[in-house]
C-alpha cells in the first residue's frame, strides 16, 4: 500500500505578523564622493550612480564612480599616508585605532545592519547576527595583532608591504571590508578599498567611522565603482598587493594583469561546495545544515553547499524533511525579521540564476520550488532544489550563486569523496555523520580550505578562509591570515 | 568656610563585592611621615574566602569565549583610561612625580590592552597538531590553570599590579591577588575599576595587608593551581616553593624590578599559567597502515 504523504504548507493561515526593522534611526546620504586622503572628494569623473534597494527596486543613494584618475589620487594618498605616519607609528598606537574602529563599528551596529539589509536585500536577521557582529569581531581581533606579530612569524622579520588595493563583492558587503581592512592595517600597510558597485553603502558608513576614529588621513581611501575601477586599481604601478574577493573569472584576469609585477596577491574566489550527508548523520541536524548551507544569504555565498550528496540508505527520508524544512522559509521583505530568503542581489544576477534554472530543466533535471508567495517589485528567487542530476550537469560543474541546490546519491565513501573534489573549484566542503573516525577520513581526504563538520556556513575571525585549486589562494582570517600582507 | 572633604574608607575585593577583612584589622603604610590611611589588614580567613570566591567564578570565566574575554580585558583598559586622574593622585600620594604617575598609569591602560589582545590569539600560538605516525587526528590545545595565588611587586603599585593580573586572566585562570604592601591605594581603586568592567565577580579578588603573614596559606591552600610571586626575597620564595609542594602548585617568580621593560609584555606570561591537553582521535582509512583505533 503506498503512503499517504502529506504536504505542508505554511503559506495558507500560517503567514506571521509582520515584524519589519524600523529605518527610523540610519542615516544615508543622498550623495556620496570618494573617500579619499580622510575627506570626502568629488569624483574626477564627474560621473555617479545609482545604488538600489533590490528588494524594492528604488533608488537608496547616488554613489560617485572612481575614473582611473580616481584611483591614482587614491593610490596617491594611501602611498604618502603610509611614508609619513602609518609605517613609522609604533605598532601598539596601530593598534589601537584598530580597537577604536571596532567599538565604533559596535556602537553603530544597528545602523549598519538595516543599511546592508536595505541595500544588499539580505534578510535583516542575518546582517544582525551574522555580517555586522563578525564584521567588528574582525577588527577586533586583528587590532590585537598589531603589536604582536613577531609570535605570528617566530624566527623571521615581518614587515609590511606598503599601499594595498583591494576589491570586495557584493554578497557581504561590511564584513568584507573587514575582513580586507582590519589585517592591512594590523600589519602596517595603507589601503585603498574598492567595495562592489551594487552595495558600496556600509563601506562608505565605514569610512565615515574612521574618519570618527581619528585614523590619520589617507591610511584608508575607499573610492566606489565597478569593474572599471577595479581595473584601474589592479593595473596602478604604485599598488603592492591586490586583496580580490569575487568571482573565478575575474581572480583570473587580475592574475593575468599582475603578471610580471611584484606585486602580492591574494584571491578569494568562487567554490561550489559538496555537503555530504552520511546514513548514520543526525537527519535532522542535517536537514537545518542543508537549508543554511544553500539558502543562506539567498546562496549568495561563495562557499555555499551547492552540491548535496545524500547516502542512498537515507536520500528519501533526507529529501522529505528537506522539502518539508523549505516550506516554513519565508521569502521576502528583508527589514522583517522572520524572513529566511531575501531579495536577490541584483537584477543582473537574478537573470544570471534564471539562465541556470532553465539550463537544469533542459538538461533533464527535476526542479523542485516550495510554494510560496513572492513580492511583486524586487528580484526573487523561489528556494529551488534539483534532483535527478548528475556530475556532468552545468547546475552541478557551474557556481549559480543563489538559492539553488543540486542533489545526487551516493552508496560508498570512496565514491562520494571522488565526487566531491571532481570540481575545479575546493573552497569548502561539509560532513555530516555521527562517527568521528569518518568525519577525519573526510576531512583528510576532501580538497577545501574550509572543512565543516556536523555544521554549516561558520565563520570567526580567528579561523582561516581560503580554498584550494581554482577556488584561490591565500587565507583570510586567524593567524595565517596575516601572512598575506607582511614580507620578510 | 571651607567645604569638609569626604575621606574614602579602604576596602578590599572578593567575589565582586568589597568588604572590609572580616578580622576588623587595619594597617597604616606611610609615605614620607604620613599616614595613606587606614588599610584592611586581611586575614587567612579573607584569603580562603577568596579561593572559593575564586574557584566559583573560575568555571564562567575560563567558559567564556576568547573574545568575550578580550573586550572585557579591553573594557577593564577603557575604565582605568577614563579614571586616570584619580590614579594620578594615588600614585601622587604614595610618593611619585606628576610626570612618573602619569606615564605610570599610561603604561597600565596600554599594557591592559596588550594583554586583551592575545586573548584570542595564544591558543593559535602555543597549540600544535601533531603529526603522530598512525591514522590519528592528534592534537595539543592549551586550556587555563584555574585559581592562581598572586603576589604583585611591592614597589610598583599600580603598573606592577596590572602586570601580575592580566596575563593570569587572559586565558581564563581566576586569581587571589595580595596588593603592594606599603602602596596599596592602587589596587582598592582598580578593583573598583574591574567592577565596573564587566569582569564576573570573583575572577580577580585583591587583599591588602602584611603579605608575610598571608604567603604560607596561599602556598598551602589546596584548591589553589599556581602561585605567582613578582617579588626579590629569597626567604619568602622557598618558603612558598616548600609549602606549594603538598598539591603540586606551579610556582611562577617573576622580577619586576623593571616594571616598564618590554620583557613584561609577552604570551609567555600567559602560557605559565596553561595546561596543555593532547587529544588523540582516529582517522578511519587513511595511509597505507589503515585505522588507527
Amino acid at each position: 500500500m503506498a503512503k499517504k504523504t502529506i504536504q505542508i504548507n505554511f503559506d495558507t493561515g500560517w503567514d506571521l505578523a509582520p515584524a519589519p526593522e524600523s529605518t527610523d534611526h540610519i542615516k544615508i546620504n543622498e550623495q556620496y564622493n570618494l573617500f579619499i586622503g580622510g575627506k570626502w572628494v568629488k569624483p574626477k569623473s564627474g560621473k555617479y550612480f545609482a545604488s538600489i534597494n533590490p528588494a524594492t527596486e528604488e533608488k537608496l543613494a547616488m554613489v560617485a564612480e572612481a575614473n582611473d584618475k580616481d584611483i591614482d589620487s587614491a593610490v596617491k594618498a594611501a602611498r604618502k599616508a603610509y611614508d609619513t605616519v602609518w609605517s613609522k607609528m609604533p605598532a601598539k598606537e596601530r593598534g589601537k585605532y584598530i580597537y577604536r574602529i571596532a567599538r565604533l563599528m559596535q556602537e553603530k551596529a544597528r545602523e549598519l545592519a538595516v543599511i546592508e539589509s536595505l541595500d544588499g536585500g539580505k534578510p535583516i536577521r542575518e546582517a544582525r547576527d551574522i555580517d555586522i557582529p563578525l564584521a567588528c569581531a574582525h577588527f577586533f581581533y586583528y587590532a590585537g595583532w598589531a603589536d604582536k606579530l613577531d609570535y605570528a612569524f617566530p624566527n623571521r622579520k615581518p614587515k609590511s608591504l606598503g599601499v594595498a588595493g583591494q576589491i570586495t563583492p557584493w554578497n557581504f558587503p561590511l564584513l568584507m571590508a573587514a575582513w580586507k581592512i582590519a589585517p592591512a592595517l594590523a600589519t602596517g600597510n595603507t589601503v585603498v578599498l574598492k567595495p562592489a558597485e551594487t552595495t558600496p553603502l556600509t563601506a562608505l558608513k565605514l569610512a565615515e567611522i574612521i574618519q570618527e576614529s581619528g585614523l590619520p588621513d589617507g591610511v584608508v581611501n575607499i573610492v566606489t565603482g565597478a569593474a572599471e575601477s577595479g581595473a584601474a586599481l589592479v593595473n596602478h604601478k604604485d599598488v603592492d598587493k591586490i586583496a580580490f574577493t569575487g568571482s573565478t573569472g575575474v581572480g583570473k584576469i587580475i592574475q593575468n594583469a599582475i603578471a610580471g609585477t611584484d606585486k602580492k596577491a591574494t584571491l578569494e574566489l568562487g567554490g561550489k561546495a559538496a555537503n555530504i550527508i552520511f546514513e548514520d548523520a543526525p537527519i535532522d541536524q542535517a536537514v537545518e545544515g542543508i537549508i543554511n548551507g544553500i539558502f543562506f544569504n539567498q546562496g549568495h555565498v561563495c562557499c555555499a553547499g551547492s552540491r548535496l550528496f545524500i547516502q542512498e540508505s537515507v536520500y528519501d527520508v533526507v529529501l522529505r524533511k528537506l522539502k518539508d524544512r523549505m516550506q516554513a522559509l519565508v521569502v521576502g521583505n528583508p527589514l522583517d525579521k522572520n524572513t529566511d530568503i531575501g531579495a536577490i542581489n541584483s537584477k543582473e544576477q537574478l537573470a544570471t540564476i534564471n539562465k541556470y534554472l532553465k539550463i537544469g530543466t533542459k538538461e533533464g533535471a527535476e526542479i523542485y520550488q516550495p510554494e510560496c508567495s513572492i513580492p511583486k517589485k524586487g528580484y526573487w528567487c523561489k528556494p529551488t532544489l534539483f534532483t535527478n542530476v548528475s556530475q556532468s550537469n552545468t547546475i552541478v560543474q557551474e557556481e549559480i550563486f543563489g538559492p539553488v541546490l543540486a542533489i545526487q546519491s551516493f552508496r560508498t565513501v570512496d565514491e562520494v569523496i571522488e565526487k566531491a573534489n571532481n570540481t575545479p573549484y575546493g573552497l569548502s566542503a561539509g560532513v555530516w555523520t555521527d562517527k568521528g573516525s569518518k568525519m577525519f577520513n573526510l576531512t583528510s581526504q576532501l580538497k577545501a580550505g574550509i572543512v565543516w563538520g556536523n555544521t554549516y556556513n561558520k565563520f570567526d575571525p580567528t579561523s582561516p578562509f581560503g580554498g584550494f585549486k581554482e577556488s584561490g589562494f591565500g587565507r583570510e582570517g586567524g593567524l595565517h591570515g596575516l601572512k598575506a600582507y607582511l614580507k620578510f | 568656610m571651607e567645604r569638609v572633604e569626604v575621606l574614602k574608607t579602604y576596602k578590599i575585593y572578593i567575589g565582586g563585592k568589597f568588604p572590609r577583612t572580616e578580622s576588623g584589622r587595619y594597617y597604616s603604610p606611610e609615605i614620607n611621615g604620613k599616614s595613606l590611611g587606614n588599610i584592611c589588614h586581611s586575614s587567612r580567613k579573607d584569603f580562603r574566602n577568596a579561593v572559593v570566591a575564586a574557584r566559583s567564578a573560575f568555571g564562567s570565566w575560563s567558559g567564556a569565549t576568547a573574545y568575550n574575554r578580550s573586550q572585557v580585558m579591553y573594557r577593564i583598559a577603557e575604565m582605568l583610561e577614563g579614571r586616570k586622574a584619580q590614579f594620578v593622585a594615588e600614585l601622587i600620594q604614595q610618593g611619585s612625580s606628576k610626570i612618573q604617575a602619569e606615564k605610570e598609569v599610561i603604561a597600565s591602560i596600554d599594557r591592559l590592552i596588550y594583554y586583551a589582545g592575545w586573548c584570542d590569539k595564544y591558543a593559535q600560538v602555543f597549540s600544535a597538531v601533531n603529526p603522530v605516525a598512525s591514522s590519528h587526528f592528534n592534537f595539543t590545545t592549551p586550556e587555563p590553570t584555574g585559581v592562581v595565588s598572586v603576589v604583585a611587586p611591592e614597589d610598583s603599585g599600580l603598573l606592577g599590579l596590572v602586570s601580575v593580573i592580566a596575563p593570569v586572566i587572559a586565558s581564563g585562570s581566576s586569581c587571589i591577588v595580595v596588593a603592594s604592601e606599603n602602596k596599596p591605594l592602587c589596587s582598592v581603586t582598580f578593583a573598583e575599576v574591574l567592577n565596573s568592567s564587566d569582569v564576573p565577580g570573583g575572577v580577580v579578588n585583591i587583599l591588602t595587608g602584611k603579605r608575610g603573614e598571608l604567603l604560607k596559606h596561599m602556598a598551602s591552600h589546596m584548591d589553589v593551581n599556581a602561585f605567582l610571586y613578582a617579588n626579590n626575597n629569597k626567604k619568602e620564595e622557598l618558603e612558598i616553593q616548600k609549602e606549594a609542594v603538598e598539591n603540586l602548585k606551579r610556582v611562577v617568580i617573576k622580577d619586576f624590578s623593571k616594571p616598564y621593560s618590554d620583557e613584561h609584555e609577552t604570551p609567555y606570561y600567559i602560557e605559565d599559567f596553561l595546561e596543555m591537553k593532547t587529544t588523540w582521535h582516529p582517522i578511519e582509512k587513511i595511509g597505507a597502515k589503515g585505522s588507527g583505533y
